[in-house]
């Protein structure tokens, strides 16, 4: 099989054979008569998701790995980490094998579980982290996501723990007692609104701590959805030290800030702006920007959450959080990101897929597109235009803050191992 | 005026003092013994009330009868609300019963906000969870230009517990609009941390505000703040930034005392001060229904004077 016409990290256009699920050869004027034509799309290595919630088994409603994966693939994406806050909790072997099996049984992107840190996400007892390591799920990044590991004993043993199998832990950073009742970033508008504020120091605290058990441990540590400028100079300055101390940062948080509740096209607390990390402030977004251009950051996440309808149709308060993220995240990052000119697209291909590949243990994703190297490719047109319209969503879940806005960008192609999972924008 | 009464923000100062004027007018309707006006004959008001507060609820109750408008009673308590029904579904209820107006008490911050988006009617918010209850600033502000005259330069001091008063969040905004000048007081616990960015002053220290002050506004407490570690005890809290006897002799003559209601008497306020000649806590209640009359005679009857 040939793609031709596409440009490799945007350069010059080539053609690139695959063959078996790898590519063959990368030269440019191959064509053969059934050429997949690029049309000057940009080639990226598949992107590699590092925190995405498929809600299966449990919330079937709102998600499952069927539509999540469909979802991820109309992204771009090759390869997500699926979440451990299902109903029952991937906190064993057995769970994480299943979510692992519906990923391949659906084939459309591969799936690899989060494992739990603790039993039930509930912070007393650690998950039997060895047997999911050792499962045919290969579980390599452990997460109370949506709750914070906030015992100190307790996260430094996991930390301590998951080095025999070379492990992450990735926390939730929330200082609960913090941020009891907390509604949106606690600031001038949470003043106004009369919401319980979730202030910027319940992240940094936790991130702060964590940073330092890890260092003291000498293990890895990575910070789930960075959300304030405090936390970007906490991880600066465990950086500056050498130590094992990655980071991540959605869409949402690299676009859109809290004034949004107050006022926005679709009124004011409107839920769909109700986000855990909360949305932050201008100054926020920039020092964000920044430290993920500098590597201070090293990937982007979209914590793609997705919940029905009615969860997010209430008063603020009662609405879930979160927002799905998947089928959006490369054209916000587009916009935040490369409009800005603060990344190329060989930046974004670090951060979206390499880095992220390197931080799960997966050997077989985030890999360059050179000859040899397993054929998970992604087609992007930057220069198309496109209003955001949830009912095209490949998700089950329509809760994206991005209805109705112009976004720069257009998945093209999307192929896994060489198989097409997308062409032409469309699910194969 | 704008279709709904959400915010004390959403009144201009036009706005605002056509309502206190129509007020002062609809003021003489209460005096008679015949209290009734057939101004809004035929229309319907809801009031929806998913917290309990019969004060609120009964004075918007009497001021919609006084205008001859049908009133229907939506208590979340016993209805399909305590059954798990979600407040859009109640809205859509509410739509298809024809409902004018709509006055909503929730223990949501923004709960007006939303339901305007699901009804056609006038959305009057009786109170949402921590953030604004714009009639009652409306009747405190009656009931300081019917004693003082017109609020322009006035100092105005609120004590309390500003960060969950919604009446602390209208009153700011509604009495910068017409030009008074508003002091906070409270511990620095109890304000808002962005309280800086407010168009008023801050003061931690009662006695020092108390001497220049035309109106001191007390905020109820809730003693159970006390447990969040707000403040270390009632006795503290009251010894701080209670108005008690002395301090009561520290404002000038003329200065007058106002509460909203319900108070802690020997908590916030003396027993002796909230019931002197200089409180307005009495007044406070029928100025109440005066002012929600003329909020649902303006919003409703389309006509103004």
């Amino acid at each position: 099989m040939i793609i031709k016409n596409v440009r490799i990290l945007g350069g010059e256009p080539v053609s690139i054979r695959i063959a078996d699920g790898v590519i063959a050869e990368v030269a440019p004027g191959m064509d053969a008569p059934e050429a997949i034509d690029g049309g000057g799309a940009i080639a990226l290595p598949g992107l590699v998701d590092l925190h995405t919630h498929l809600r299966e088994p449990g919330r079937e409603d709102a998600e499952t790995v069927q539509t999540g994966t469909q979802s991820a693939a109309r992204g771009g994406y090759t390869a997500v980490h699926a979440m451990a806050n299902t109903s029952p909790v991937a906190d064993t072997a057995g769970v994480v094998e299943q979510v692992w099996r519906l990923g391949r049984e659906h084939g459309l992107c591969d799936v690899h579980p989060v494992g739990a840190v603790t039993v039930g996400l509930e912070g007393r007892q650690l998950a039997e982290l060895g047997a999911m390591a050792d499962s045919a799920a290969r579980v390599r990044v452990f997460s109370d996501d949506g709750k914070c590991v906030d015992d100190a004993v307790l996260m430094r043993r996991a930390l301590e723990y998951v080095k025999a199998f070379d492990g992450v832990v990735a926390q939730h950073a929330q200082e609960p007692r913090l941020t009891s009742g907390a509604q949106m970033n606690e600031g001038v508008v949470s003043g106004r609104l009369g919401l319980t504020g979730w202030p910027a120091v319940a992240e940094e605290a936790i991130i702060a701590r964590d940073c330092l058990l890890a260092a003291h441990v000498g293990s890895r540590l990575h910070v789930c959805h960075v959300s304030t400028a405090g936390s970007v100079e906490i991880i600066r300055w465990a950086k500056s030290k050498g130590w094992n101390v990655t980071a991540e940062v959605t869409p949402h948080h690299l676009l859109l800030t809290d004034d949004l509740v107050e006022e926005s096209p679709v009124g004011a607390y409107n839920p769909i702006y109700k986000v855990n990390p909360p949305l932050r402030t201008r100054a926020d977004v920039e020092a964000l920007r920044a430290a993920l251009a500098d590597g201070t950051i090293d990937i982007v996440a979209t914590d793609h959450a997705p919940h029905p309808v009615e969860d997010k149709e209430t008063e603020w308060s009662a609405a879930a959080m979160g927002m799905v993220g998947l089928e959006t995240a490369l054209s916000v990052v587009q916009e935040a990101m490369v409009e800005t000119g603060l990344l190329d697209w060989a930046g974004v291909a670090q951060r979206m897929s390499a880095l992220p590949a390197r931080i799960g243990r997966l050997p077989g994703q985030g890999r360059p597109l050179e000859a040899g190297e397993p054929a998970n490719i992604m087609l992007y047109d930057p220069s198309a235009r496109t209003k955001v319209d949830p009912s095209a969503f490949a998700s089950k879940s329509r809760n994206t803050p991005y209805e109705g806005m112009t976004l720069p960008g257009r998945v093209v192609a999307t192929f896994l191992r060489g198989r097409p999972t997308v062409l032409e924008g469309k699910l194969v | 005026m704008k279709r709904h009464l959400i915010s004390a923000g959403d009144l201009t100062k036009d706005d605002a003092l056509l309502i206190l004027d129509t007020a002062e007018e609809l003021a003489s309707v209460s005096e008679r013994s015949i209290k009734k006006l057939p101004t809004l004959r035929g229309r319907t008001v809801v009031n929806l009330f998913f917290e309990d507060s019969t004060r609120t609820r009964i004075s918007f109750e009497a001021a919609a009868k006084r205008l001859s408008a049908d009133v229907i009673n939506f208590s979340a308590k016993g209805s399909s609300v305590s059954k798990g029904e979600s407040l859009k579904d109640t809205a859509l209820t509410l739509e298809a019963m024809g409902a004018d107006a709509v006055v909503i008490r929730h223990g949501a911050s923004g709960a007006p906000h939303r339901l305007a988006n699901w009804v056609h009617g006038s959305v009057v918010n009786a109170g949402d969870g921590t953030h604004e209850h714009p009639t009652q600033a409306l009747l405190d502000a009656f009931s300081m230009r019917r004693r003082l005259g017109a609020l322009e330069g006035r100092k105005i001091t609120i004590v309390g517990d500003v960060l969950h008063s919604r009446v602390a969040r209208s009153n700011v905004l509604l009495l910068g609009t017409l030009g008074a000048d508003v002091t906070l007081v409270a511990p620095p616990t109890l304000l808002p941390v962005s309280v800086g960015t407010w168009p008023c002053e801050v003061s931690y220290d009662l006695d020092a505000v108390l001497p220049k002050s035309d109106v001191v506004m007390m905020l109820r407490v809730q003693k159970e703040r006390m447990n969040a570690a707000y403040f270390p005890s009632e006795r503290e809290y009251s010894r701080r930034y209670g108005l008690d006897r002395d301090r009561f002799a520290k404002m000038p003559d003329d200065a007058i005392v106002m509460h909203p209601g319900p108070m802690n008497r020997g908590m916030e306020i003396a027993a002796e001060v909230a019931d002197s000649a200089r409180s307005t806590i009495v007044e406070q209640v029928a100025n109440g229904v005066t002012i929600r009359m003329a909020v649902l005679y303006l919003l409703l009857g389309g006509e103004t004077t």
